[in-house]
């Protein structure tokens, strides 16, 4: 069986700073990682192949520094990995970046399943995985707590809202797997030492036979006109004193905001 | 050009496989080759199911899209258990501002099975019309039949502005219409507007865990999408006066085509509410609470205040309470009126997945965690003490009127 799983490196921090002259995101000088939800994606991989045997191959659009994201899912035990880097790709929206990640997955040619994080902790858009899947033509399973494959079919347990459902679908498919799916190993000796020794190729836009009207900036329907930081909640007021006037304070307090 | 299909007469073997595939029975086999039909909507729930890559797809470049074609203000709907979902409401209150400023008509997509008698309650809440599509392939809901009706019905009346709700449903649906017909897709949208200038549709949105926002338009693409996260938007007072004009549209949708099966629906617990996104109070429980038998005192505060249960990670880690009830960053994120941690300290990534609730109430034993820079009012207390005697003495309170 062959896995892909889709990462992203992403900032290692909730500090953002805004560059005011272009109104984008400064990402130099910020340790990056592979994004936790991708770190799932990669472990359920693992786990499959584990059990059915096969390979993983990671893959990630990215700037060139994106291969360490690739190195240390590497380092985790995946088998092989490719970076998909082009100037052309710069400023993709979830559209532009589905639509190249299918041009590679394609390129790769044979594969049973596709494994996606739920959704990116920078961009929390969690649509680049069903739009890959759409690009793919394959069913989608979205928001996996866990996946199995019995008889060649996919079976799926999803977080819902209120509950969980249970689904099947046939090979090819992609899932997005929740943080609760499983713990991420973490990487040995021998797969650092491995992943450091890797060659990972790149495939840019001509590799991958991507018409770049499609790709980047240009192939992205929506941008970003303005970042702002948000309203922060005003400093809060505390409430002292014995128990039973606390509550009383603050059943008070409630009322009078018309929050109860 | 708008989105164009056809198929490739060298590649098309005549196998009928995607004659099944089509909602619309638009196609037919003549003389070993596939055809479509004038009945066509471009919906493209064929491409997929031809397994020789001869049924072409191609969707327009964006400045080649009329987006003059493109008008009035779409709703898709979410229902559960026959009822329109509350985000569903929400939305059609917020599109109806849209649609006045534009002075366009706002519509709801309601596709389901033996859904009809919602349509009125559409109208209550602010819709002029109902696309209303009945199938028993629709009665729950699943991506790929809903992502063909949607997009046939995208394509035939072209509306400029298509709204989701930024539930598991509309974020799992938004993104694969969006990816099949070349659509902008804003995801979990707080705040909509109309830039009076350009007539476009401003979406503002969290990103970065809420650490900032951003506000986006799409200028060349239609429809301009947006899934828009629940309990932001105010659903209007319903009207029951209001009338609206019900579209049914006959599609031949067929199970067999299906791939993917519901297999089973596993719910854990009884009746207690467990929709965090729906609910107007959400009481949390922290790793203060030390024992899984300790959410009982969460459980009854929120049974008091009709609210729902919320946890935070650690508290889920240890299996206390199950996955669906986590609130933050790798849970669920959140915006009631009222927010009351109990025992939560308050780690960036909660905090992320609440912060931009009404008001928060914060209880907790140290007087220095991160959760009381975010809380409207805090209480430095033993939650043991404080939150059994807040459910005492709501329940004396509620008692009195």
């Amino acid at each position: 069986m062959h896995f892909i799983v889709c990462i992203k490196q992403v900032p290692d921090t909730t500090e953002v700073r805004i560059d005011p002259a272009t109104n984008t995101l400064v990402r130099e000088g910020v340790p990056s990682i592979i994004n936790p939800f991708d770190e799932n994606a990669i472990e359920a991989a693992l786990q499959l192949r584990e059990k059915h045997g096969g390979k993983v191959t990671v893959i990630t659009m990215g700037p060139p520094q994106a291969e360490q994201a690739l190195r240390e899912a590497l380092a985790m035990g995946a088998d092989e990995a490719i970076l998909i880097s082009d100037r052309a790709f710069a400023g993709s929206d979830t559209l532009a970046t589905s639509y190249t990640l299918a041009r590679a997955i394609n390129k790769i040619g044979d594969y049973d399943l596709v494994l996606c994080g739920k959704q990116a902790f920078d961009g929390d858009t969690a649509q680049v995985g069903p739009g890959l899947a759409e690009h793919l033509g394959i069913p989608q399973v979205t928001y996996a707590i866990d996946a199995q494959i019995v008889d060649g079919r996919l079976r799926v347990k999803r977080l819902l809202e209120s509950y969980f459902e249970v689904v099947e679908t046939p090979l090819p498919a992609l899932i997005t797997c929740v943080k609760q799916m499983n713990e991420p190993r973490h990487a040995g000796l021998r797969g650092v030492m491995k992943a450091r020794k890797a060659q990972i190729p790149t495939w840019t836009a001509q590799d991958i036979e991507a018409d770049v009207e499609r790709c980047g900036l240009t192939g992205s329907p929506t941008n970003v006109i303005r970042v702002f930081p948000p309203q922060r909640h005003r400093a809060g007021e505390k409430l002292e004193g014995d128990v039973e006037q606390v509550v009383q304070t603050l059943i008070s307090k409630l009322r009078e905001a018309k929050v109860l | 050009m708008a989105i164009n299909i056809y198929i490739d007469p060298d590649k098309c073997v005549g196998c009928k496989l995607c004659l099944g595939a089509c909602p619309y029975g638009a196609i037919v086999v003549e003389e070993g080759k596939a055809r479509f039909t004038e009945a066509c909507v471009l919906c493209g729930a064929c491409v997929s199911s031809c397994k020789f890559g001869a049924i072409i797809w191609e969707q327009p470049k964006k400045e080649e899209v009329d987006t003059s074609q493109y008008q009035g203000v779409w709703v898709i709907a979410e229902t559960h258990d026959g009822r329109l979902a509350e985000v569903t409401l929400e939305l059609l209150g917020e599109g109806r501002k849209l649609a006045d400023t534009l002075d366009e008509p706002l519509s709801l997509l309601l596709l389901g099975n033996g859904v009809e008698p919602l349509a009125s309650v559409a109208g209550h809440y602010g819709a002029d019309r109902v696309y209303l599509v009945e199938d028993e392939v629709l009665a729950h809901y699943r991506t790929a039949p809903f992502t063909d009706v949607a997009v046939g019905l995208i394509n035939k009346y072209k509306p400029s502005i298509v709204l989701i709700g930024a539930t598991s449903m509309g974020r799992d649906l938004g993104p694969r219409i969006a990816a099949r017909i070349g659509a902008g897709l804003t995801a979990d949208c707080t705040g909509l507007e109309i830039d009076p200038q350009e007539r476009l549709l401003r979406q503002t949105r969290p990103a970065f865990g809420g650490n900032i926002m951003a506000t986006i338009l799409c200028r060349h693409a239609r429809p301009q999408m947006a899934t828009v996260r629940p309990k932001v938007m105010k659903k209007l007072d319903p009207d029951p006066g209001r009338q609206v004009e019900i579209v049914r549209e006959q599609v031949s949708l067929n199970e067999k085509t299906i791939v993917t099966k519901i297999v089973e629906i596993v719910r854990e617990e009884g009746d207690e509410q467990v929709n965090l996104q729906d609910a107007e109070i959400i009481v949390s429980g922290g790793r203060g609470l030390r024992a899984a038998e300790n959410f009982a005192l969460i459980r009854e505060l929120a049974d008091v205040l009709g609210a729902a249960v919320g946890a935070s990670r650690a508290t889920v880690d240890a299996g206390w309470i199950p996955a669906y009830h986590q609130v933050g960053q790798t849970g669920k994120t959140v915006q009631p009126k009222l927010y009351i941690a109990c025992g939560i300290s308050g780690a960036v990534q909660h905090l992320a997945g609440m912060s931009s609730s009404d008001c928060i109430v914060a209880i907790n034993s140290d007087p220095n965690a991160p959760i009381f820079d975010v809380a409207t009012y805090g209480i430095v207390g033993d939650l043991f003490e404080v939150v059994p005697a807040l459910t005492k003495a709501l329940k004396r309170e509620f008692g009195q009127q």
